[in-house]
């Protein structure tokens, strides 16, 4: 079972409450903006379980959650290397 | 019946599927004949918390297509004002019914006419205005109540009927009955739930540019309409006449007599008697103005018609006031003697 | 693949004009989902505040009236007597709830009358620039308290529904929050409640008040205000069912 989210990243406001919701961490911040000038979330979808947290959490209900209940995939037990900061560093 | 409980019943007769009230002398007769009669005919009565609240309940009740209404006295219609503005920007019918005392804060209880500025020069904030009715007898009070509703429905708005202490407090004898109504556009901005259909909103706010302008321009055009069709006034022996008087309400029934007394007495008086306040029957006037004569405007306030009558004269000929204003009511007599100085201070040939 | 989320139809797909990270899309989102899931779009009413939700008719598609600050309960009153079979609701930040509408609010609980309110506490005014509400926080900064709130000055927070709950007019008091998924949650089962009692016709009214971020006049980032929800608002507004 894999899950799969999709985020409209222009409608998108880059809260980054998913970003924190996101029991497998896999939900960053984008280093680019969108049209409105919002950094938005996006996801490689890697390990998603659709849990939904994100989509919950989500002011703007820009996030829809997929499930494949047919596929029986192992989901990767390791947490990914080096990752990025997800949020944008607060000024000092 | 007295007035007020007159206007009460003859609202019901008129389909009021709504009052909503707080009391307040000298209307008290309203809320509690409302609050036995409406029940009796399956209608919904709420004794609000304020005036404030009553003025909003109105509004709810008329956002969802119903007739509703309301009545104050000054100090509580003071309260209604940002109800009376938000009603009028929200294209919503309602009928107010202002039973005046004497002003200004606390007054007295005592009927008055201090609250014709505040009617007709629009009381709450912006560019709008509310038909206002001024009947001066309690059969008349009863011919205006369907009246103010059809007139509301039609023209989407709030209209106004303003009486004073003393019409609401007198007994008179009255015919009621049920009226047919006018042809009147139906409802279907109201809400009503949105099944089958997409969503009405009732609102006032119109942020974008230009928008709230291009609707005000909408709410000015109508009322141009209603100036030319809806205006009401009554004249009495004004062909001839040198002096001529301008009184509504309680006051004209006293001017009335006045004239006639004057007219015993060899001079030539008549009176022009609004009906409509809003519109103001300045064509009726200002007509009345072209012929050499005087115009004597008599209210119970320190003179606040008379500013109309002399926009509708516009200098054509001379205005002079007379007036007993925080709840004090002018005697025949009083009135009979202004008439008389008039005839002695301008020459007129009697 | 299985549709798990996804956005329901009473909520309009477009863009708001709230904040990053503001409650009111959220508590939105919850009560759109509830009126679909109850089936009662088409015969529900709702009334919207001043305030930052002034423009809630753009995003819930029922129909729906604007009203002066602080009068929707009387409006709703008006609107409920004389359409008894309509789902009537009132969706109301801490100004207009609290403040400029508190005679109002009192008066529709006091009188019983049936109709539903989602009070969205978030301890300011949002859309007037931050300043102080009722529910403010002692020592919280706001722009009308440049020193944060002191209780000898401006008073302590109002808890408003401790207050209505006195009320015997209420039939459902709760307050939850929006600070976690499973607040989130929590808060739609409250919300789902309380519409759910007027379409049985209780004999009375509900309030669900809901403590939401303001990240932009908290001055916080919105995890973090979510975070002060948790840390600090709940010790003066305690989650929970007050009643009913």
């Amino acid at each position: 079972m894999t899950g799969k989210i999709v985020i409209d990243t222009e409608r998108c406001k880059g809260c980054g409450l998913c970003v924190v919701a996101c029991p497998r961490e896999i939900i960053v911040l984008s280093k680019k903006s969108n049209k409105n000038g919002y950094f938005p979330a996006q996801t490689d979808n890697h390990g998603c379980t659709a849990c939904a947290m994100c989509a919950l959490m989500c002011p703007e209900a820009v996030i829809e959650v997929y499930r494949d209940e047919a596929e029986d995939t192992e989901v990767d037990p390791e947490p990914a290397e080096e990752k990025e900061p997800a949020l944008i560093e607060e000024k000092a | 019946m007295c007035g007020n409980e007159a206007l009460a019943e003859a609202a019901i007769l008129a389909g009021c599927d709504a009052y909503f009230g707080y009391p307040i002398t000298p209307q008290n007769e309203v809320p509690a004949y409302m609050s036995r009669r409406m029940p009796e005919e399956g209608r919904v009565f709420v004794q609000s918390e304020s005036e404030l609240a009553a003025i909003n309940m109105v509004f709810g009740a008329s956002a969802t297509g119903k007739r509703a209404m309301t009545s104050s006295s000054s100090p509580g219609i003071s309260l209604m004002q940002e109800g009376i503005s938000y009603l009028a920007g929200a294209e919503l019918p309602t009928v107010v019914v202002n039973v005046m005392r004497g002003g200004p804060g606390l007054g007295n209880i005592a009927g008055s006419q201090s609250d014709y500025f505040q009617a007709t020069r629009g009381g709450g904030h912006g560019d709008y205005r509310t038909i206002v009715l001024g009947p001066s007898s309690v059969q008349e009070l009863v011919d205006c109540m369907p009246l103010a509703f059809d007139l509301a429905d039609q023209y989407r708005m709030p209209v106004m009927v303003l009486i004073d202490g003393i019409l609401g407090q007198m007994m008179e004898p009255v015919i009621l009955e049920k009226k047919p109504r006018r042809s009147l556009p139906t409802k279907d901005w109201a809400l009503t739930g949105a099944a089958n259909r997409d969503q009405n909103i009732v609102r006032s706010l119109w942020l974008g540019e230009g928008v709230l302008e291009e609707f005000n321009n909408k709410l000015q055009d109508r009322y141009k309409q209603i100036a030319k069709k809806e205006v009401w006034s009554e004249p009495y022996n004004v062909d001839d006449a040198d002096i001529i008087v301008v009184a509504y309400g309680i006051t004209a029934r006293i001017v009335s007599s006045a004239v006639d007394r004057a007219r015993k007495e060899g001079i030539r008086a008549g009176w022009i008697r609004p009906i409509t306040l809003w519109p103001f029957p300045t064509e009726q006037i200002s007509k009345a103005a072209d012929e050499p004569r005087i115009f004597l405007t008599v209210e119970m306030s320190n003179g606040q018609m008379v500013e109309d009558v002399k926009l509708a004269v516009a200098g054509k000929a001379p205005v002079v006031f007379y007036g007993r204003p925080g709840g004090g009511t002018p005697g025949v007599d009083e009135i009979l003697d202004q008439i008389r100085q008039l005839t002695i201070k301008s020459e007129i040939r009697t | 693949m299985k549709t798990v989320f996804k956005r329901t139809p009473t909520l309009k797909d477009c863009p708001t004009h709230y904040c990053p990270g503001c409650g009111h899309g959220v508590a939105h989102r919850l009560i759109a989902e509830v009126i679909d899931e109850l089936d009662i779009r088409g015969r529900t009413i709702g009334i919207a505040p001043v305030g930052c939700a002034v423009l809630a008719y753009d995003y819930l598609d029922v129909d729906m009236v604007e009203v002066a600050h602080g009068r929707p309960p009387a409006v709703a009153t008006g609107m409920k007597r004389t359409n008894p079979e309509k789902i009537v609701f009132s969706y109301q930040g801490d100004g207009d709830l609290a403040s400029i509408g508190a005679a109002e609010i009192l008066h529709a609980g006091h009188r019983g009358e049936q109709i539903t309110v989602i009070f969205i506490n978030n301890a300011v005014y949002g859309m007037t620039g931050g300043q102080m509400a009722p529910t403010t926080m002692l020592n919280q900064v706001t722009a009308t308290t440049p020193e944060g709130r002191i209780a000898t000055e401006q008073g302590y927070p109002l808890q408003v529904s401790e207050l209505l709950a006195t009320l015997p007019g209420t039939v459902y008091i709760e307050r939850c929050a929006l600070s976690k998924p499973a607040r989130i949650r929590q808060a739609k089962k409250a919300i789902k409640h309380a519409f759910e009692l007027q379409v049985d016709g209780a004999s009375g009214m509900s309030l669900v008040e809901v403590l939401t971020a303001c990240p932009t006049y908290w001055r916080m980032t919105p995890s973090k205000a979510l975070e002060w929800i948790e840390s600090d608002m709940t010790k003066v507004f305690p989650l929970g069912r007050l009643k009913g």
